[in-house]
């Protein structure tokens, strides 16, 4: 029965014990794994991170370790940074584009009570030209000019 | 000319400081721990090779984001940045189910806003009065192309399993 090195021993070029800490997050069927890790940490400061670990953390570690190591080979001056600062990005592009809905919403809201208001105060004087109503709402469906000044 | 105190890296590398020492200009003396963080995680042999691709112009933002990355990592040893990307990125997609109920909620609202006046009075209404549902039209698009932006971001990574379902950062 033949036994395989994992990918951190065999890219090593050495014996891979049984007790190897890499074997069971560097399994031999994905080398590029292992050789982006060691091109950005090494292979010495991937051996220590993992022992200072619990066994049942190692596998997550190895994982991040490899992401942070594709983010960085990806992107050599931000790595994972680059990502966070596109993610605040976004968050704050979509926390104005909210704030803009619910001060428009809080606009329309306000404009229909003031309508409803209006249109009871008419409906009071039966007697009212159907051209002033007409244009009682063209001033409310100027909705473009008005939100412009929530914008 | 004073004294060349040697920079931070060499110092503690005990070494001599040459004069293109590629670490000096961003590790200075005054500052011994941000080298020791950065040489922990990553190693002084790989920082160097990393500086050494990159423009000059470029080194100083890459130390910036290796000196963070070392410090998420030594903060949280388990995913490091990493954390706070899928933190990040759990923001992203609780904003933007917010949104997308926002979005929801002015479409109602402007559909009802049409639809009331219909029933009280007729001579309000226009024969093509359609386009005022569309009155935000730089909204609407966006809601009926609602996409996740954190997709394009692990477009080549792929979103594998291994981040969890619950990794939160702490």
């Amino acid at each position: 029965m033949a036994s395989t090195r994992c990918a951190a021993c065999k890219y090593l070029r050495r014996r891979c014990p049984s007790d190897c800490i890499f074997s069971l997050y560097f399994p031999s069927n994905n080398p590029q794994r292992f050789a982006y890790v060691h091109k950005i940490f090494g292979a010495s400061n991937i051996g220590k991170i993992l022992q200072v670990l619990p066994v049942y953390r190692r596998a997550d570690a190895a994982d991040s370790l490899y992401y942070e190591a594709r983010c960085r080979i990806k992107d050599p001056i931000y790595g994972c940074v680059g990502i966070i600062n596109l993610l605040h990005q976004e968050i704050c592009n979509v926390q104005s584009q909210i704030a803009k809905i619910q001060a428009e919403i809080a606009f329309l809201s306000n404009h229909a009570q003031s309508d409803q208001t209006q249109f009871q105060q008419l409906n009071i004087a039966p007697n009212v030209d159907p051209i002033f109503l007409s244009e009682q709402k063209c001033v409310s469906n100027s909705f473009d000019d008005s939100s412009t000044l929530f914008y | 000319m004073g004294g060349n105190s040697p920079c931070a890296s060499c110092k503690l590398l005990r070494r001599r400081c040459a004069k293109e020492c590629i670490f000096a200009p961003y590790f200075p003396s005054d500052d011994p721990h941000k080298f020791s963080i950065v040489h922990k995680i990553f190693g002084a042999s790989n920082v160097s090779k990393m500086l050494q691709e990159l423009p000059l112009q470029q080194r100083a933002d890459a130390v910036s984001s290796l000196v963070y990355e070392a410090n998420a990592r030594v903060r949280d040893p388990v995913y490091g940045c990493v954390g706070a990307i899928s933190y990040l990125q759990n923001q992203v997609s609780q904003l933007q189910m917010q949104l997308a109920v926002a979005q929801s909620e002015i479409l109602c609202f402007q559909m009802q806003q049409e639809l009331a006046p219909i029933t009280t009075s007729p001579v309000l209404l226009e024969g093509d009065d359609k386009p005022s549902l569309f009155l935000h039209q730089n909204n609407l698009p966006q809601f009926l192309t609602y996409s996740s932006s954190n997709n394009v971001i692990f477009d080549s990574f792929k979103k594998e399993s291994f981040l969890g379902q619950d990794m939160i950062f702490s």
